[in-house]
Order: structure tokens, then sequence, then C-alpha cells
């Protein structure tokens, strides 16, 4: 029973709490189970039991009375990067050792009011600066997928959202929340084998969420299917008066946007994503995606978008940066880790220096540097503008299409400790996630198949801006086309 | 032209001003937290306020409509796109690690302020611009021998910083010029202009040249917070730099610090310490749009403005530039005079306002919202010098008990019998007898001693207790003495 319960979506499992084949407790009794099973991946920092079966307990209530929310009773993780009312929120980072927020951010906020029940925070590369989940104080996360001639090497489930990303594949929980800033929902749903949808910027309140690039970051679902990164997002998203960058928008019912397929859709294939040395599985998948939505009737567009091969650059300089700003209220002196000094500036350097972990550091150093006099026009002011010069391309492309396809990442999980030494290899990995976070749109990451070491691959459709509709349709299709079920080789209580 | 006379001839003082105003609203800039003054340290603190993670700052549209009303009334550009930058410095003070201030694209650009120096001469002084910033909050450091601690009840209040062009001349100029603006800010309820509260402080630029050369090296003196410390400050520094160039140094460009103890201003840091504060657009915040409508509205609701009322002054009451200059100085004063003014002789009202109900409120320590005396009881006693219920001189006697009671002067005149006797029998019949006591006196007069007139009405206003009608005093004994 317990793991048929585990291996659910959360539209399935929505539809047997309606229908009273089992109560919110007993689910949640069930991921308990599986979060403890998932210990050996390091994917939850904080475990909370006890308050997701008193979420549970209230929600089997609601359920009761026909007051059932859009997420009612479905247990799910949280990114440590959101801070959640009374329970320690850490950020990956040591130096917010013991921080225990007074408020819940929105998104969270909006995710219980709508009933969702939460079984943890879950692990993250140091305040989201990472690609392979190996830069969070609290150790590295294991990527519950092996391959398959190798069953000894632990493999990245990629970053920063590797927590939610291994929680959710190896069914420890019906579905996470993750954030975006350079590619932090899509990969590391590409390495896992599930479903990762970067909403538009704006469209989900980034209150109460510890901020690593104000101008990218975004919050959106991690999901085993494509329906219920819809459903999940519908209940996270919405306007926030406190966020003076969200969006006076209404929220769509994404999950009534799935259907309807991509007949007559106008699918754009970007020349410029063809990159040098991008292994041929890669393509191959790709073309595997433009066959199948060609298939269902979509119309291929070959589109061009010129400034793609500044982006990555353009983005380690904006994110850096902004996280150069947004950090400096790590000083010790309110909250977390103080390491005491004799002077003022000797605790601000002992403090940081030993809160901070080596990525952090080294990208805010960057980001120091890129806003210093007398380079600040060289390399920023020169980036924003790269930065509307890509999101120029895509507004032009979206004159011509409906929706973009490309690859999610330029390779499958790699080993951990693999790419350490060279952290422009690493930041290779945000090649293709990069320009949609640049330009604010939607993007979503499906699983596609499999790389030759049989690892999941993803594909990615990047959509308008808030026309996350449209997006979803053409993942569904994607999805239905692919039809992956390969599971991966950890899973929980199994 | 004010010079500053050194050993090697005359310098020219050149004084450019940052004045840090404080804006009146209810909640601070990016918070909702209160900006109430006095409360217990960090009573008054938002998770905004002490940065807590994922805090976000959202703009409080009431501190854009102070911006623009006071820029407005600066006579200012007011700029439809502006952009809220983060200059980034380390204090503990600064929760955020960075201010959010307005650098590039602040929201009023460039404006004027006339200054009336007290030689009658009208100066301009141009504004540069103006921006909005947040406050930081305050560093206690006598609290414990170790440790420092934090208020940040200031912190994320909101500033307006006007920034005046180099155009001041002599440390006279620099005060006028921060007079007149605090009177602008409280005219329009932007600031209340309280320099010991804090709610105005201002940063003075000083430099010296030989008149015609080139602008000199300038050394900046922060937080400065009376107007008499200004004034001290740059008097303090312009020679110091004179000085310095007299004995063939150079002045280095710094920051500095004006310690009113010891009346000196000393370094703070040099521009090689100077902080590289990286501004750039802060990405919480979107660009602030105004549209025109907007401004108009501003502009349509802004009170009459202390040179309009001046000038209305001088044209309608018929009062000097001297005495209008001091009655709009604060908005309240000129209303106290107007209401006082209406329907009366408004240069005797001015008199009596400047010289009588000033002096004595400046004696006793209170403004002009805490006098004892009302508009409406200070026309009553004007109406009882005008109607010759009293004289001029009893009239002073009964604004003093007025002043100290509270009292209407037409009770107080009733209840001490101070009505001005204008019975001419009554008075001829004190003159008769101050004429039978001094029939030597009375000789002398009508012998040609033309002088000793003034006795006679002397002994006539004593015998009556100064309530007889000097005027009718006059001609009656005249005709007595004379006839």
């Amino acid at each position: 029973m317990s793991s048929e319960l585990t291996g659910l979506t959360l539209a399935t499992a929505r539809d047997g709490l309606a229908k009273g084949d089992f109560t919110s407790v007993e689910l949640t009794q069930a991921h308990v189970a599986a979060v403890e099973a998932v210990r050996p991946l390091n994917a939850y920092i904080t475990e909370t039991p006890e308050k997701a079966l008193e979420m549970a307990a209230e929600s089997d209530k609601r359920i009761a009375a026909g007051k059932a929310g859009a997420m009612e009773g479905l247990p799910i993780a949280i990114k440590d990067l959101f801070c959640t009312k009374g329970v320690l929120t850490t950020a990956g980072s040591h130096i917010l050792d013991g921080f225990h927020p007074t408020y819940e951010s929105t998104v969270t906020a909006n995710l219980f009011g709508a009933g969702a029940v939460m079984l943890g925070k879950v692990n993250l590369d140091e305040f989201a600066m990472g690609s392979a989940n190996m830069t969070s104080y609290y150790g590295a996360v294991e990527n519950p997928w092996k391959r398959k001639d190798d069953k000894k090497t632990k493999l990245v489930p990629g970053g920063s959202s590797g927590g939610s990303a291994a929680a959710v594949a190896a069914r420890a929980a019906l579905a996470a929340t993750g954030t975006d800033t350079g590619g932090s929902i899509r990969q590391p749903a590409s390495f896992t084998g599930i479903v990762g949808l970067k909403p538009t910027y704006g469209r989900c309140s980034r209150w109460g969420t510890v901020a690593f690039a104000s101008s990218l970051d975004q919050a959106g679902p991690m999901t085993r299917s494509v329906r219920d990164a819809a459903i999940m997002l519908g209940a996270m998203a919405g306007f926030d008066p406190k966020d003076s960058t969200s969006m006076d928008k209404p929220v769509p019912n994404f999950e009534a946007a799935l259907d309807g397929g991509v007949k007559g859709m106008r699918i754009g294939i970007p020349r410029e994503y063809r990159m040098d040395g991008m292994p041929a599985e890669i393509e191959k998948l790709w073309q595997q995606g433009i066959g199948w939505l060609k298939g269902a009737g979509a119309t291929i567009v070959d589109i061009d978008l010129p400034h793609t091969k500044y982006a990555l650059a353009a983005y380690y300089i904006v994110a850096p940066a902004e996280a150069s700003s947004n950090l400096a209220r790590y000083d010790g002196v309110r909250y977390g880790l103080r390491v005491p000094g004799q002077t003022l500036q000797e605790m601000y350097e002992n403090t940081r220096a030993e809160g901070f972990g080596r990525e952090v550091k080294r990208r805010v150093l960057i980001g120091t540097y890129v806003l210093s006099a007398g380079y600040y026009d060289a390399y920023y002011l020169k980036a924003q503008k790269v930065r509307s010069r890509i999101a120029g391309d895509f507004r032009d492309a979206f004159d011509h299409v409906d929706a973009i396809l490309a690859p999610t990442a330029p390779n499958a999980a790699f080993g951990q400790g693999e790419n350490m030494d060279d952290p422009i290899a690493m930041y290779l990995n945000d090649v293709f996630t990069v320009p949609a976070s640049l330009a604010g749109l939607p993007a979503i990451s499906v699983p596609a198949g499999l790389s030759a070491e049989g690892l999941p691959l993803g594909l990615q459709i990047i959509g308008r801006p808030f026309d996350e509709e449209t997006v979803l349709r053409a993942a569904r299709s994607l999805e239905d086309a692919a039809d992956f079920d390969t599971k991966p080789d950890f899973i929980a209580g199994r | 032209m004010t010079m500053l006379e050194g050993r090697t001839g005359s310098w020219e003082v050149v004084i450019g001003l940052e004045v840090h105003a404080q804006v009146i609203s209810n909640a601070k800039l990016f918070s909702g937290a209160s900006t109430a003054f006095g409360a217990e340290p960090n009573s008054q603190v938002s998770i905004v306020d002490a940065a807590m993670p994922g805090m976000l700052p959202v703009v409080n549209e009431r501190c854009l409509e102070q911006a623009v009303r006071t820029g407005l009334a600066l006579g200012a550009k007011i700029n439809l796109h502006s952009v809220f930058a983060r200059k980034n410095y380390f204090y503990p003070d600064l929760p955020q690690g960075y201010q959010i201030s307005q650098f590039e694209e602040p929201i009023v650009g460039e404006g004027e302020v006339l200054v009336d120096m007290e030689d009658g001469v009208t100066k301009t002084v141009g504004i540069e611009r103006l921006h909005l910033e947040q406050d930081a909050g305050k560093s206690l450091h006598d609290q414990s021998p170790a440790k420092s601690f934090i208020d940040l009840n200031r912190s994320g209040v909101s500033l307006m910083e006007i920034v005046s062009k180099p155009d001041m001349r002599s440390a006279e100029e620099a005060s006028a010029y921060v007079s007149k603006l605090r009177s602008i800010l409280r005219y329009i309820g932007s600031c209340d202009g309280n320099m010991q509260e804090g709610s105005l402080r201002c940063d003075a630029n000083v430099s010296v040249r030989k008149p015609g050369d080139e602008l000199g090296t300038r050394c900046e003196i922060k937080n400065v917070n009376s107007l008499r410390f200004l004034r001290q400050a740059i008097e303090y520094e312009a020679a110091r730099q004179v000085e310095i160039i007299e004995d063939g140094g150079t002045i280095n460009q710094e920051t500095r610090l004006y310690d009113s103890g010891k009346g000196e201003t000393r370094s703070m840091r040099s521009k090689e310490e100077a902080h590289d504060y990286r501004y750039f657009p802060d990405p919480d915040l979107l660009p602030i749009t105004l549209t025109p409508e907007f401004v108009e509205t501003q502009r349509a609701a802004l009170p009459e403005l202390p040179d309009e009322k001046k000038n209305r002054f001088i044209a309608d009451y018929g009062l000097s530039i001297y005495d209008a200059g001091v009655l709009v100085a604060e908005r309240d004063t000129a209303d106290f005079f107007e209401s006082v003014a209406n329907g009366r002789d408004a240069k005797i009202v001015a008199n009596w306002v400047i010289s009588e109900l000033f002096g004595r409120l400046n004696k006793a320590g209170k403004d002009i919202n805490d006098s004892p005396v009302s508009a409406h009881s200070l026309g009553g006693l004007i109406d009882l010098i005008a109607d010759d219920t009293i004289s001029g001189s009893i009239a002073k006697k009964v604004f003093d008990d007025m002043f100290e009671t509270g009292k209407e002067a037409a009770i107080i005149v009733k209840e001490q019998g101070l009505e001005q006797v204008t019975d001419t029998g009554a008075i001829e019949g004190i003159i008769d007898q101050v004429i039978a006591d001094n029939p030597d006196k009375v000789a002398e007069y009508r012998g040609g001693k033309d002088k000793l007139f003034g006795f006679f009405v002397g002994q006539t206003m004593r015998a009556s207790q100064g309530k007889a009608n000097p005027g009718m005093v006059n001609d009656l004994l005249r005709k007595k003495l004379d006839g």
C-alpha cells in the first residue's frame, strides 16, 4: 500500500483523496516513511513529520467538510530557500545557522492555503548557487539514478534544486517547490527524469524566498507529470502586493489548458542552440522531440536567437552582481551565524569567511568586481544591454512561433566531484536554460528519453511571457509522445 | 560679496549643501512600519527594515507624492521616470548592507530657491537635484563598555536628499538658504524641519579660491544638525583651508566631521578611503513612472508658498519687505497675522505681531502655536486702541496681562478700570488741578519756556493714571495754558 501511495502523482492522489480511497494522514504517513527511507540521498535538510501529520489531519477534516483546496492533503517538499514560519530555513548555508523565520513565504503560504502538506525542507546548492547540488553546507545530494553500467559512481541530481529533484524522483514527495535563477528547476528536473517548470518572472511572488539574483529568481513546481506541474503552479502563483515585481494578472486554470494538443501550434527551433561539441545524443533527443511535435500536428519553424552565445556570460555577470548585494545582509549582526572578532570589521570578516562556502564567495567577489567603479560600464551595464538584446531576440521569434523547443541541458547527470575543478565547465550546464531566465520567459523541462548511459534527459519548451498555458500544452504533448516511464535506481521504501 | 581676508589677500568661500529632510509620512519608504519619533528602541521595525531573508521593499506612494510636491515647491523639474538604486556598504545600522537611494535618475531635477539676506539682497541658490532614500538606523555606543547596540527605528524612514549647487559664498548665505528651504518644506508639510530631532540635517561642501580662480578642492562636512553649528563649521573650515593654502599646502579632498564641543572640523576619511558604493538599479523595485496628470494634481494642491505670500503681503497689506519676510517665514505665523489683520490696519497689526508678540514668545520660549494670546484676542486688543477705549501705552500693559493670564483684553480693561478717559469735563478737571498745583511752572511756561508743555502733559497723564486720552490732554492743555 505505502509504495503505491508514494508512487501516485498529485492528480491521482488528489482524486484518490476525493474518492475516499485513502486519507491524507495515510498518504502522509507513507511519505513520512519515504522521507526516512530516502535519507541516504541527503535530499532533506529538515524533516517535519509531526507538522506534516498535523497538516494532513486538518486536510482530512476539510476534505470531509467538502472544503478541499487545489493541493488538499498532498504531501510535498519545500526547497530550503523558502522561509517557513517556525521551521529552520538554511538556504543550504552555514551563515543562516539556527534561523527560524517568524514569517511564511508567499509561495508556501499559498500552497498551504490550498491544503498542501509539508514533509520538510529539501537540500539545495548554497544560496541556490550551483548546478550539481555540491555546494550545500549540508552536504551533496545524490541523484537516485545510476549509470546502467556503473552502479558505484554517485551522480549529482543537478542544481540548485537538487534536493527537490531527488526527493520527487525517488518518490519521497509527490512534488516539490523549486526556484530557478538560471536553470535551477529545469536542469535538475532533466537530470532526475521529472518535470520542472520555471514560470514567467513575476508569476510567483518572491516575498519570503531567500534572494539569489532578484531580477531572475522565480519559484516553480517540480513534479512527476505535466498535469501535476499545472496543478501546483496554479496553487503557487498569484499577484502579491508585497513583491513589487510580481505581476497583477489573473491566474488561469492551468490544468484546464492541458488539453487541446499542439495541432496547428508553431514550434520554433533555435539554430543557435546547436552548439559545438554538443553530445550527439542530445542532438538526437532534440530531433526526436521535433518529430514528436510534428507528428502531433505542430508546424516546425527554424528561428534565430542571434544573441544566444552571449547569454551565459551576461548571466554570470548579472546574477553575481545582484547576489553580491543581496548577500550583504548576512553580516552576523541580526540573525544566523556570528563569529566574533576584536573589531566590527573582524567580526564581519570572520562571520562571512566561515559562513559562506567557496562558490558563494566566488560569486560575491565576481559580483562586487563587476559593479566596481571603473568596471560597471564594461561589465554590468554591457551585460544588461546583452540581456535586453536576448529578450528582443525572443520577442522577434514569438512573432513567428507559439513556443520554442530546445534541450534542457547539454548533458545527463554527471558524477559527484566531476566538473568541480573548473567553474566554467559547471556553468556550461546552464547554457540552454539561461536565455529564457534572462528574458523572464516561462520554460519547462519534460523527461524525454535516456542517455547512452541510461540516464534521463529532458527537453525544454519555452513560451511567451505569461503564456504558461501554451508551454504546458506543448509539454503535455511531448510527455505523451515520450511516454517516459523508466524509474530511478533508488526509490524510497523499495 | 563676502570675502575671507587672509595674509595673501581675499578669499572667496564656495559652499554647496546636501540637506537630508525626513519626509512626513505615517510609514517608512519601503515598509509599513511607523515613523513616529522617540519610540522605544527597535519598537518600530518591520521584518523588511531588519532585512530578514526574502524581504522585499514596496514603495510608499505618499513618499513619492511628498518628493514631487517638494520638487514643485522648489520650482524644479519633475522626472516622470526615475529609478531606485542600491548604494552598497557595510555598517551595522544598515541592515540590508545597502541603502536604497536614487543615483543616476532622481525623481526631481534642477530648481532654485530665493534667499533674502539681511542686507536686503535676494540671492538665488540653484538646486541640483532631489532624491528619495532610506535612512539608516542608529548605533548606540554608550550602553555597554564592550558592545554597541543598534536601534533600527529610523532604519528605512524616508529621506529627501536635496542637493544645492555650489552657489553660496558665506556661512550666512548657507544658513539663510537652509532656513528658507526649511520654511518651504514646512509650508507644504513635506518635512517638519526639526533639526534637533534630526528631521533636517545637512552636509556642507566647502572650498576656497581666489576670486576668479577655478573651484578649489572641497571638503565635505557631515551631519551638521543646527544652523549655528552650520555657520561655525563653515567658518572654521574655510579659515582652515585658507591657512593651509597660505602656508603653501594643498587641500586634500576628504570627509570631515564638525565637533561642536571643540568648535572644529576633523578628518573622517580621505578620498582614497572613500567607499566604492557600487550603485546599481535595485532589481527588487520597478522604475517609478509618474504621469503628467499626477504631477499637475500635486501642483494644483500645493498651498501658497512663502515667496508668493510675501509678495501678496507687500501688495495687499502695504507691508515693508522686511516685515512681510518675517511674517511669512512660518506658515502659522502668516496665518496668525492674516487672521488678526482681517478688517484691521495691517501695518499696526504687523507691528504688534512682530514687535510685541514675537518678543514675548521668544522670551517665553514658545512658538506661535502655543501663544497664550490668540489671534482673536490680539484683534480685540487692537480694536480697543482703534476705538479709543484704551491708549497705546495702556495697551502694552494690557497685553502683558493677556500674555500672562490668557484673558481677553476687554475683560482686563474692565476689571482694572483702564478705559481711556475721553470725557472733556473730567480731563479739564484734572488739568485745572495740575495748573492750580504748579503756579510757578505755569508762569514760566507762559513766560516763554515752551518746553515745559511736556511737563504738564506728563503730570496730567500721571494724575489720570495714564487713562486720559493723550490727544485730548494735548488739546485741552494748549487751550488752558495758551488761551
